[in-house]
């Protein structure tokens, strides 16, 4: 499918001639030239944006680093550099869980969203229930119905497949997705006007191509913003993973402060760990801003 | 296609159509007449349900009394074959309503290869040949959004030829233009009908239903109150209402 801009914004630089307007057409345009080169929206981290993170960073490990100082042990930096790798092992395998958690809920949430607009009354309200149920319920307690629920093994053809916490973790996490990957999906449809299913029905197009052909396609740029805000909420929610022992960033933490036995590191580590999530999930709030903004224009 | 069906008969032919929308009776026993190659108008105040009788005509809305034949097919009928019906009834709408993920060139081709099953080569060819008839040349590539409202409409005219229809149905479509576009549409129109197309309108623009129409329906609270070939109908209305809203317009 073709993702098109707006007309008036690679136009608004050529176009206007009010005086006010132009130093800034002028600096749009070339911004959305640029960025039509890249291929993708350029992210504007702003220096100030930076500027606050190192700050955070130093004002953390400057107070313990202070302390440790003045007890005399060894520096919190040595101490944290050396627990950097592993822990950033753990916060990848949190960026896995959410990637697979959130492949697996759309693909369920967009079954579960097309069901919701179908003309067969007892699928749309079954779909309609489930997506409710699972849209209002409280993620953590979904986490630990499927890590108790789900078997820890499966035995098929005389295999024994595994099936290890963190994928039940990943399926527990994809059920709240995949509800609201189906409101998101039933909202896009509806927000589509009327006039193109009539359209579409008039040019004799049946239900299914109308929906295929016209409907969807027009849908996937509304849905991409909610989408991705959707999955940043999820990444930072993966580390309810930890509650139920697998092995991610924040189990991980409580290990090596359990090793470590000194409290003054309790905060820098975490202040790390939280510092890496908001360079990950940052720029995703960014980006969903900058499509919102872009494809609020109306044709 | 019922055998009964020749082309001396009437190509549209309404008989006494009832629809409600709740508590609302928009069409009161509709009964109208077209014979094939000719032009009609319908006419008359907003809420007098023009738009709905031709929503009625290619089952866009069904109907609950009466009778609607399109070629000899019964559009009332619950086995029709709604895709052989609609392929034969064009329709274009006040709105536009253009696919705006395509182009204008997609749009003309979509539905022949999705619906028709159509060779693309073949309906290429076609759909270019059609844009260069609304005088579209060079728009084939353009978006919808980057198109004019005039510009829009003649892209949805092309669309609706491309299944080779055998009715076309306007709804008002120059009602969303600016004056100087609603020209360029009504000659696109005027066109078609000279061709020999059958063409029912909607239209408020009284002017060329004067000049294009073999027939002027004129209808209000859901009946037709008054019909007659232009020339008879303007100069002469008999109704008293007919003559209150000509009385309004002119």
């Amino acid at each position: 499918m073709m993702v098109r801009g707006p007309k008036g914004h690679a136009g608004l630089g050529g176009g206007t001639d009010l005086p006010v307007l132009l130093p800034a057409a002028e600096r749009l345009q070339r911004r959305s030239e640029r960025e039509r080169l890249l291929g993708a929206p350029r992210l504007r981290l702003r220096g100030r944006d930076l500027a606050w993170l190192c700050l955070m960073l130093i004002c953390f490990t400057g107070y313990a680093e202070a302390q440790a100082a003045a007890a005399g042990r060894e520096p919190i930096s040595i101490a944290l550099l050396r627990w950097v790798p592993l822990l950033f092992q753990g916060f990848v395998f949190n960026i896995v869980i959410s990637v697979l958690s959130m492949a697996l809920g759309t693909v369920l949430g967009v079954v579960l969203g097309l069901m919701q607009i179908s003309l067969l009354p007892p699928i749309r309200f079954s779909s309609w229930f489930v997506t409710q149920f699972f849209r209002n319920a409280p993620w953590l307690v979904l986490l630990f119905y499927c890590i108790f629920l789900l078997p820890f093994e499966i035995r098929a053809f005389g295999m024994r497949i595994p099936f290890p916490d963190w994928i039940k973790a990943i399926i527990g996490l994809s059920l709240p997705v995949m509800a609201n990957v189906s409101e998101i999906v039933r909202g896009a449809v509806r927000s589509i006007p009327s006039g193109q299913w009539e359209a579409a029905e008039s040019l004799a197009f049946n239900r299914n191509q109308t929906i295929w052909k016209i409907i969807l396609p027009q849908c996937v740029k509304r849905m991409l913003p909610p989408w991705m805000n959707l999955y940043a909420i999820l990444t930072m929610a993966t580390v309810l993973a930890s509650i139920v022992g697998v092995s991610e960033v924040m189990t991980l933490a409580r290990r090596v402060l359990a090793a470590e036995v000194r409290n003054d590191l309790l905060i820098p580590l975490y202040g790390m760990i939280l510092v890496w999530f908001f360079v990950y999930c940052y720029p995703i709030a960014r980006l969903t801003q900058w499509l919102e903004r872009r494809y609020a224009v109306k044709l | 296609m019922s055998a009964a069906w020749s082309e001396s008969d009437p190509i549209v032919d309404i008989r006494d159509v009832h629809k409600s929308f709740g508590p609302v009776q928009v069409l009161a026993g509709v009964s109208l007449s077209m014979p094939m190659r000719s032009t009609a108008c319908i006419i008359g105040p907003s809420g007098s349900g023009k738009s709905t009788l031709l929503r009625c005509i290619n089952a866009l809305v069904p109907i609950e009394k009466g009778s609607i034949k399109v070629r000899g097919i019964e559009v009332n009928d619950p086995k029709v074959d709604i895709l052989n019906l609609r392929r034969r009834v064009g329709m274009v709408f006040q709105q536009y309503n253009l696919f705006p993920h395509k182009t204008a060139l997609q749009n003309v081709m979509m539905a022949p290869i999705t619906v028709l099953k159509q060779d693309r080569a073949e309906v290429e060819e076609r759909a270019r040949r059609l844009l260069r008839k609304v005088r579209l040349e060079g728009k084939e590539d353009a978006y919808p959004g980057e198109l004019s409202g005039g510009q829009q409409q003649r892209v949805a005219i092309a669309r609706s030829l491309a299944m080779s229809p055998e009715v076309m149905l306007f709804d008002e479509v120059t009602a969303a233009l600016d004056p100087e576009t609603v020209k360029e549409v009504l000659i696109t129109i005027r066109e078609l009908a000279e061709e020999g197309m059958t063409c029912l309108l909607v239209t408020h623009e009284m002017g060329f239903a004067r000049e294009v129409a073999d027939h002027i329906y004129f209808t209000d609270r859901g009946l037709i109150v008054e019909h007659g070939p232009p020339k008879e109908f303007f100069s002469n209305p008999r109704d008293p209402r007919t003559r209150e809203f000509l009385g309004q317009i002119l």
